[in-house]
């Protein structure tokens, strides 16, 4: 009987579990909705003629795609755009190596003076940033670096944050690995390079991706360091453009998308690493 | 470990360190030292003034100015935003911690506005706030009938901080800049780093202790305190330690894109005062100082967090 037609009870708890199921999706999309809010406005305004990002109607009347072509017509945003991702992967490319060739003396090395020396590198964490900033600043001055390049990508090449999170990584790699090469005669680099590394990959590109994000979108070192236009990075470019063309909405949401765009790509490509980075950052060595 | 294999591996461990301990000596190790000398001094970078020694003049002066405590105010105000964020965050994670179908989607979603945050976004902001052609004031307005706070322009605030002095006064309470960048700072932080940790830290909360809790009848709200909550300390203790060390060094970028430290300095926090004394006032030996302060700042909490924190994270 009650597999034909539930009885009361039956429906009563159904529906409650349904319910239930339905209401955390309403809530959730509710939350979801108003999260995005600032983003689904920037991407509309963005689309907009110039006299409708005032109004409230979301809808722009007209879509004007050209605002994008635009951008690039009153700035060298293709110029940012390099420029960002230029440093951004040079860095990100050599603060891979050097930490991971430190964490390798760290964790697979024994040498004497090797904790002393592991914890100067983690008690450094806990510097702010603005303290070394205005050293570094003096440095670049008497370097010659100011407004270069290799100003930008250099001091940010060298991360202790990066050593200590692969460190952490290598340290769960199993010893008889590396004994095992050595026992066939492998040097060093052969080891770190062919069998350190490969194992390591998960962590290098947990910091790859954290490494690449926070140069791509670096802003107090870009700021004081770049003086001449071509040199602008994406967060330079954007500051200088919303001041001097500030009535400009729809065209500076524009940029503002095309700024955002490839750390969505990003984010989609990249989840899996992100969550495991955070949760080994927060270990404490 | 053997005597000789230590000996043996001493030389390659200089080759592999060499690069980064070069870096970490010429960009962070010397910089510090440099720093800690340089804020004793009298530099100025314009060398209008001859180059002297001046002893702890600086602190001195820092300490004794109502400009920096100010700016030390503005800094703690901003902090408020805190623990919202970070309740919000465990209240987003036991949403999403429900086995529910399309909650990676959910989880990819809150994230978003922490992993594109940057200069774009607090440009977006800067529009969403104008009070006269901003969405948020036309939403109010559409809603209320009226027009909204002044946002950015306004030094007003909710605890109704004095603008020249430390103090409190009637005169200052409402909605205002600090109020706005408190807004933003939790929309951008709520569904981030965070919440990811206290949903890792939810999934490793052992079963039996809800169990346990259920058989001793507890109700939800019980539960919540009795076991939930307690399980998550370690998480909300780091959580709450780097929230205030990356509080403590905040504002800057938010003052530099959206504000210019103003209205009247409202929003000028002790890192966007060191970047205006060093960079647009060239006193360097003054700002070294205040990043010193800083410094001493963080030091402390993070002795309070080697003292009480737990050794590791249990994931």
């Amino acid at each position: 009987m009650s597999q034909i037609a539930p009885t009361s009870r039956d429906f009563g708890a159904w529906w409650y579990r349904r319910g239930r199921f339905i209401a955390s999706h309403l809530v959730l999309a509710a939350l979801a909705i108003t999260m995005l809010m600032p983003f689904l406005w920037m991407v509309l305004a963005s689309f907009k003629p110039l006299e409708e990002v005032e109004q409230l109607d979301p809808l722009p009347s007209v879509w004007r795609p050209q605002n994008y072509l635009q951008v690039f017509e009153q700035i060298p945003f293709a110029r940012y755009y390099f420029n960002s991702l230029f440093v951004a992967a040079w860095v990100t490319l050599l603060q891979c190596l050097t930490s991971a060739m430190a964490a390798y003396a760290f964790s697979r090395l024994r040498w004497r003076g090797r904790d002393v020396v592991f914890r100067l590198y983690l008690g450094t964490l806990m510097i702010p940033g603005v303290v070394t900033m205005i050293p570094n600043y003096a440095l670049m001055v008497n370097l010659h670096l100011l407004d270069s390049y290799l100003g930008l990508i250099v001091p940010a090449s060298f991360s202790a944050f990066g050593t200590f999170l692969l460190r952490q990584f290598m340290l769960t790699i199993p010893p008889s690995l590396d004994e095992a090469a050595a026992i066939d005669g492998a040097s060093h680099w052969r080891i770190f390079w062919d069998v350190i590394m490969p194992l390591a990959r998960p962590g290098l590109i947990t910091l790859a991706i954290f490494t690449f994000l926070g140069n791509y979108g670096s802003f107090f070192w870009p700021l004081i360091l770049i003086k001449s236009e071509a040199l602008r990075t994406l967060p330079i470019g954007m500051l200088y453009f919303d001041t001097n063309y500030g009535r400009q909405t729809n065209l500076i949401m524009a940029a503002s998308v095309m700024n955002i765009i490839p750390l969505i790509i990003l984010f989609v490509v990249s989840q899996k690493y992100l969550v495991r980075g955070i949760q080994l950052g927060a270990v404490k060595g | 470990m053997r005597p000789r294999a230590r000996h043996r591996e001493f030389v390659p461990a200089m080759g592999f360190l060499l690069p980064n301990f070069l870096g970490f000596v010429v960009f962070t190790l010397g910089p510090v030292v440099f720093s800690l000398g340089v804020s004793l001094s009298n530099w100025n970078l314009q060398r209008t003034i001859p180059f002297q020694w001046i002893g702890l003049e600086n602190f001195l002066a820092l300490l004794g100015s109502a400009e920096f405590w100010l700016y030390f105010v503005n800094t703690g105000y901003l902090m408020l935003g805190m623990p919202v964020a970070i309740a919000g965050s465990l209240a987003l994670a036991l949403l999403l911690s429900l086995r529910l179908r399309g909650i990676v989607a959910y989880r990819t979603l809150f994230y978003l506005p922490t992993f594109t945050s940057g200069v774009a976004l607090m440009i977006l902001w800067k529009a969403l706030y104008n009070p006269s052609f901003g969405p948020i004031n036309a939403a109010i307005e559409w809603l209320t009938g009226w027009h909204g706070p002044e946002w950015l322009l306004s030094t007003c605030n909710l605890l109704g901080l004095d603008v020249e002095q430390v103090g409190l006064t009637l005169k200052q309470w409402g909605l205002g800049a600090r109020d706005a960048l408190i807004i933003m700072g939790v929309w951008t932080a709520i569904g981030g780093n965070s919440m990811l940790l206290y949903l890792a830290a939810l999934t490793n909360i052992p079963l039996e202790l809800y169990e346990a809790s259920q058989i001793d009848g507890a109700g939800r709200w019980q539960t919540f305190w009795s076991v939930t909550w307690p399980q998550l300390a370690p998480t909300t203790f780091f959580i709450v330690v780097m929230s205030f060390i990356g509080g403590l060094q905040g504002g800057f970028d938010q003052a530099r894109v959206m504000t210019a430290g103003g209205p009247a300095g409202t929003t000028t926090t002790l890192a966007y005062y060191i970047y205006t004394k060093a960079f647009q006032e060239f006193q360097i030996g003054y700002a070294s100082a205040v990043s010193w302060v800083l410094f001493i700042m963080i030091f402390v909490i993070t002795l309070i967090n080697w003292r009480f924190g737990s050794r590791e994270l249990n994931y």
